[in-house]
């Protein structure tokens, strides 16, 4: 087993003005090359805190964290995150802002005709080739997202991060997008860590999944493993004993064990 | 890209209503987003609705300003300024002397001074602006210092000017700059501080380099800042550039304003007055022009 990412007692406190606020506490977390790993939480419990620590946007206030056997220091390029409300620059273009990332990556090594061809295949990936000339305001809110998947995935990253990516989305356009990255995902090999909390789409696309405790100082709770076989099949899986067996516990682990601290 | 295209992209919600539709979109939206975007038909008649009542003002003013002139024995009606204007502008451009000069060369010599004075301003307001803005610490330094100097009136620069330029023309311009600057540095620096956390994420994430983080993160998230800031310091200097030159003399449209009282010339001051405001709307108006083409690019 190759230890692909790795978060060691890492603690993060954030310093607000009421005093200090210890978010996440001793979180160890070990993701293997090519696995797909969903953290799932309440709302407020730390999950987006994890993620951004291993983009690096944010560094921890304890222990480690290791990609690819090197600390995390910042944010790189190898460790691409697709944001939750998608975050395309308004003033480019589809394939502008793919070519940006395109452009930073293999800017150096590559030629023009070569980046340009990134872009287009990025785009492709993800069905856009005839919205690439479009600004972002001019497609809706899945495509806007496939878009921010698509720059994600043209920067080959080592390690993909996916921020609550269809959590802004309506239910029948994250089904969509939800078999596409499962496609994506399984063409690409990619590594991914994926932000959410909905629990069938946890699921459906995960092989592991973490779920943390509710914050303050909220830490992993429980990994399940989700042996179900790929490629998986929404329909199929619905009437699959095993599926709802998982599902159901990510929900007792969510609602019975680590109920949200308002609901309860 | 044609002008719809483009226009939505900076439109929050595409979702919302279509203003083709609406029959005076144009009047209800603030300046500041200012897209119009009226089809030929509708062109007609927003321009009537808007037209009609502009005129039926004008009518308005200048009905009240006769009323009031012949009340009064020394305001001049509006027929004698009109009178008086024809003369004027009917030779703009004669040279008496250097304390008489045609009123084309009042107009050219305050515009030179409010050009030179702005465009400095601009050049060092709107790069400072910037790096106030992106670098916290210096944002922070330099925020007491504006907040002093900032509320100062304008001509309380003047004997600085002078006493360190030793000559009048380049203390006008002196003033106009140093109070035409603050709003292209404050609304560049509140633009910069103000582009979505989310921009600056991606620009964290793809590690792009500091040029490449000015040329296609800040700079068009800030644009429209810095136009806004740009316009309002158009206006500032254009409205200080008259007191400025009736202190310091030479040629320009604020020593006429003063020679004309001098000669007690009452009609020549209103003339002043109404150059003075049209040009300051023609300035605001084009720049406003620019502002659009530049958004909508």
């Amino acid at each position: 087993m190759e230890k692909y990412v790795q978060m060691e007692g890492v603690g993060m406190v954030f310093n607000s003005r009421r005093g200090a606020f210890v978010a996440l506490k001793d979180v160890n977390l070990t993701i293997r090359k090519g696995e797909f790993v969903s953290v799932i939480g309440h709302s407020g419990c730390g999950k987006s805190t994890v993620l951004n620590l291993i983009a690096g946007l944010l560094m921890p206030t304890e222990g480690v964290m290791l990609c690819a056997g090197r600390e995390i220091a910042g944010p790189g390029p190898e460790r691409a995150v697709v944001f939750q409300n998608h975050s395309l620059l308004p003033w480019l273009t589809c394939s502008e802002n793919v070519h940006l990332a395109v452009e930073r990556v293999f800017g150096g090594k590559e030629s023009k005709a070569q980046l340009a061809e990134r872009t287009r295949a990025a785009l492709a990936l993800v069905g856009l080739t005839h919205a690439e000339l479009k600004y972002p305001a001019e497609i809706s809110g899945g495509m806007k997202q496939r878009v921010g998947i698509a720059r994600a995935l043209a920067m080959e990253p080592k390690v993909l991060l996916l921020d609550e990516p269809f959590g802004a989305l309506d239910a029948l356009t994250r089904a969509n997008l939800q078999d596409e990255l499962m496609k994506i995902v399984a063409a690409t090999g990619s590594t991914v860590v994926m932000v959410t909390h909905d629990v069938d789409e946890a699921v459906l696309l995960s092989d592991r999944i973490v779920m943390m405790t509710n914050g303050p100082a909220a830490t992993v709770g429980d990994i399940l493993e989700v042996d179900l076989p790929r490629p998986r099949e929404r329909l199929a899986l619905a009437e699959d004993p095993h599926y709802n067996h998982l599902r159901s516990e990510v929900l007792k682990f969510l609602y019975e064990r680590h109920a949200h601290p308002l609901a309860a | 890209m044609s002008n719809v295209v483009a226009l939505k992209k900076i439109e929050a919600e595409p979702g919302q209503a279509q203003p083709a539709r609406i029959s005076r979109p144009v009047a209800a939206q603030p300046e500041e987003t200012g897209y119009r975007r009226t089809v030929a038909p509708e062109w007609l008649v927003t321009g009537l609705q808007r037209g009609i009542p502009m005129l039926v003002g004008v009518a308005l003013f200048i009905a009240a300003w006769a009323i009031l002139a012949q009340q009064s024995q020394s305001l001049p009606g509006p027929l004698k300024t009109w009178e008086s204007a024809k003369q004027v502008f009917a030779q703009p451009f004669y040279v008496n002397g250097p304390n008489d000069q045609g009123i084309g060369w009042n107009i050219l010599n305050s515009l030179q001074r409010v050009g030179i004075g702005f465009g400095l301003a601009a050049l060092v307001g709107i790069p400072l602006g910037f790096v106030l803005g992106r670098f916290r610490i210096l944002g922070d330094m330099a925020a007491p210092v504006i907040s002093i100097l900032r509320p100062v009136s304008p001509l309380a620069w003047l004997p600085i000017g002078l006493l360190v330029f030793k000559a009048a023309n380049p203390a006008a311009i002196w003033v106009i700059f140093i109070s035409s600057i603050w709003p292209m540095v404050l609304n560049t620096a509140a633009g910069v501080q103000r582009i979505p956390q989310d921009y600056l994420n991606v620009a964290r994430v793809l590690n792009l380099s500091e040029w490449k983080v000015f040329t296609k993160i800040l700079f068009p998230a800030v644009l429209p800042h810095v136009l806004t800031g740009v316009r309002l310091a158009i206006g500032v200097a254009w409205l200080v550039i008259v007191a400025a030159e009736m202190l310091t003399g030479g040629v320009g449209l604020g020593f006429w304003v003063w020679d004309e009282w001098n000669n007690l010339n009452v009609e020549h001051i209103i003339i002043a007055i109404f150059v003075v405001g049209i040009i300051g709307l023609a300035l605001e108006q084009s720049l406003l022009l620019i502002a659009r083409r530049i958004r909508t690019e």
